[in-house]
């Protein structure tokens, strides 16, 4: 089953893969965001209760979801490379890291943003909000320790593992947070309800978020590139490229 | 040049080699490569370690001596290649293979809050040699008299003595020594020395660095070179 | 060949403990400064936030388990620091037992002679942060499941920064987070037994935590150590 992914457990091969599908999700990051904001921005309906406010929430969402997402992504890679050895699996751990972290911090100022007209004030400890911040603390964490290595493989290892740590405690802090919350429950803060979604809110957003998510790729595939380069800095084919663009 | 030569290892044992052409080969290397701080400090490294050989490697510092005894202990894995003991990949059979490896780094392994009895005794039972008599161990390196003196009072040959004590009574089939004389005086080196050779005769395989001049039988010690590369 | 005395695992475990605990006990400082640590974070909060006893005796749990993981925090650099600097753990990756029986051992020394004075000690410190008697065994009992997770999670992050020369403040960075629902369960297991509440719910998360972290984390400190000795 593993076979076919052999090739690109090579870094060149997967090198030029990366640098291949880079145009292709640039041009749908860009048309999917471009359609999506303008249509949530200027057209989709705003809502009954917040108002125009809400429409803050086509960017805090996504952002949130995969800042989520980037981390499990992320463990993933990391299991793959302490199971099977891959090499590669190190650099997609150093190239997610810092995306992830970036979506954490919008969606947490996205957040505090949209928290201002709805609570009132910037910061309240709310559940989703606090977990975000934990998710943030764990991102700066792995790039913090990916940073603090000289040799690159060890780098990428110890990287791996807290990374793997982090996405087995996560849902424990997750939890942890969201059963404390409840917990300290105050009364002036009323909990952000879910917005009734109506369907021409819907389509906006799925737009938006898949528009971000081809966003990730677009970055990601080109820290990727990045980080191969880096780790094969002594190959030949490195050298090769690096001569060839050099003309 | 030195460095635009792919072979840079050259295994110069043409007498060891044709004398133990039927020895029994303990470890061998296959494709080893190890790249530390993006430099390449050998590659495609195929070597064979049998039963009764001493292995001297030699070459400048920084050339990857040290790298290349870790990675054969374990201790580090390699970028490219794998290592073998008894025909078999050194990571599928990791307890085995420990139980038949007796490795001393350039750090003793010595604490300096314990005595120099009891640092010798957790070392012989940490690697299987509870019930070793240790206090006989520390004369024959020449520690009588020291026994309950703290490791941290001693001096640092006196520390080396101690983890070289193991050999007195280790029979592991491959040992890895790196820089084993350092701090030990010249009778110390002359005792240790005739511990090795006496261990490559009873079957054992040792593979050493050292920037000393063995002073061994010349047709009993290979060496091993590794070039300093860009 | 044949091994000289083959320890069994749970003789392995009793040899790293009591080394461990016998290096400590001839350097006490290292036992007894992050208790001093301890006591006075604890005796520093009175002083910033005033001394009304209604409001410390709310903020006391919170006060005494935050102080409980800055203090563990500060020790656990020790944990695999000198073994690191002198070669010890080399070693004791070579032995030919597996790595999760003496990494359980040196983790159980740890919370021995770190998590265990803050039990003892915590009771006191309750008592003049006004805490209500009634809480004073949910704080042991809290203490007594949460520290050792404390030792168990920390020593992941002390294993990945022991070969760093600034590992101190990364290690919390990386260690802090993780110490969030131990911190929540307890101090909310201590709150409720002030109010005449039952804890048990809170402690028995503790000790799940406990038990997931016993079976779980020696991997993870194992791979982090092999990675920091490569």
């Amino acid at each position: 089953m593993w076979k076919w992914l052999h090739p690109y457990a090579n870094p060149e091969t997967t090198y030029h893969l990366s640098d291949r599908v880079i145009p292709w999700f640039g041009w749908l990051s860009g048309s999917l965001l471009t359609i999506g904001l303008v249509w949530a921005l200027l057209f989709a309906p705003a809502d009954y209760q917040q108002g125009d406010s809400f429409r803050i929430f086509y960017l805090h969402v996504p952002a949130a979801s995969l800042s989520m997402g980037i981390y499990l992504g992320m463990a993933i890679a990391a299991l793959c490379g302490m199971v099977w050895q891959l090499k590669l699996s190190d650099a997609a751990v150093a190239a997610l890291a810092p995306v992830g972290a970036v979506f954490t911090a919008i969606a947490l100022f996205t957040g505090a943003a949209w928290g201002k007209p709805m609570w009132g004030t910037w910061w309240v400890w709310d559940a989703r909000l606090t977990s975000e911040l934990v998710l943030l603390f764990l991102y700066l964490g792995v790039i913090a320790i990916n940073n603090a290595f000289e040799d690159k493989q060890m780098a990428g290892k110890a990287a791996s593992i807290i990374a793997l740590v982090g996405v087995i405690n996560l849902p424990i802090i997750k939890y942890s947070v969201e059963w404390w919350n409840t917990l300290h429950q105050g009364a002036t803060v009323s909990k952000l309800g879910k917005p009734a979604m109506s369907l021409e809110m819907f389509w906006p957003f799925v737009v938006c978020f898949l528009g971000f998510a081809f966003f990730v790729a677009t970055v990601t595939c080109i820290r990727f590139k990045t980080e191969i380069l880096l780790r094969n800095s002594s190959r030949p084919w490195v050298k090769n490229l690096m001569l060839e663009q050099a003309k | 040049m030195p460095w635009e030569n792919n072979n840079t290892i050259e295994f110069i044992s043409l007498f060891i080699a044709l004398q133990s052409l039927s020895a029994q080969i303990y470890l061998e290397t296959k494709q080893l490569t190890c790249i530390k701080q993006d430099r390449i400090l050998f590659e495609d490294l195929n070597v064979q370690f049998r039963r009764g050989d001493i292995i001297q490697v030699a070459g400048p510092n920084g050339a990857g001596k040290t790298s290349l005894l870790r990675i054969l202990a374990g201790l580090a894995q390699p970028y490219e290649g794998t290592i073998e003991f008894d025909q078999n990949n050194i990571n599928e059979q990791l307890e085995l293979y420990r139980q038949n490896l007796l490795y001393l780094g350039h750090l003793p392994g010595v604490k300096s809050e314990l005595t120099a009895q009891e640092n010798l005794e957790f070392q012989l039972s940490l690697h299987g040699y509870g019930n070793s008599d240790a206090e006989a161990l520390l004369a024959d390196v020449g520690l009588l008299a020291f026994e309950q003196s703290l490791a941290g009072q001693l001096s640092a040959g006196q520390n080396r003595r101690i983890a070289l004590a193991q050999l007195w009574q280790s029979n592991a089939k491959v040992w890895i020594l790196d820089e084993p004389f350092t701090a030990i005086d010249a009778k110390g080196v002359e005792a240790i020395e005739q511990k090795i050779l006496e261990h490559a005769n009873n079957g054992g395989c040792v593979i050493l660095t050292t920037h000393q001049e063995l002073n061994l039988p010349s047709n009993r010690v290979s060496r091993l070179e590794l070039d300093y590369r860009f | 060949m044949e091994q000289g005395n083959v320890l069994s695992y749970f003789n392995l475990f009793k040899l790293v403990l009591s080394r461990d605990l016998k290096i400590a006990l001839r350097h006490r400082d290292d036992v007894l400064n992050p208790l001093l640590f301890f006591i006075i974070i604890i005796t520093l909060f009175p002083l910033g936030i005033g001394p009304e006893p209604q409001t410390l005796a709310k903020i006391a749990p919170g006060i005494i388990w935050v102080s409980a993981l800055l203090a563990t925090l500060l020790s656990l650099d020790r944990m695999f620091k000198s073994d690191y600097q002198d070669g010890a753990l080399e070693q004791l990756l070579l032995s030919p037992y597996p790595s999760f029986i003496w990494v359980l051992a040196k983790v159980i020394a740890h919370w021995i002679l770190t998590g265990i004075p803050l039990i003892i000690t915590a009771p006191v410190l309750a008592g003049m942060l006004n805490l209500p008697t009634e809480s004073f065994l949910a704080t042991f009992w809290t203490l007594l499941l949460g520290t050792p997770v404390l030792s168990f999670i920390g020593a992941i992050g002390a294993a990945l920064t022991v070969g760093l020369k600034k590992g101190g403040v990364l290690l919390s960075l990386i260690i802090l987070p993780l110490y969030i629902p131990v911190l929540i369960f307890a101090t909310s297991a201590i709150d409720a037994a002030s109010y005449g509440l039952p804890y048990g719910g809170q402690l028995a998360i503790i000790g799940a935590l406990l038990v997931g972290a016993l079976t779980l984390t020696p991997f993870a400190i194992t791979s982090a150590l092999k990675v920091s000795t490569n």
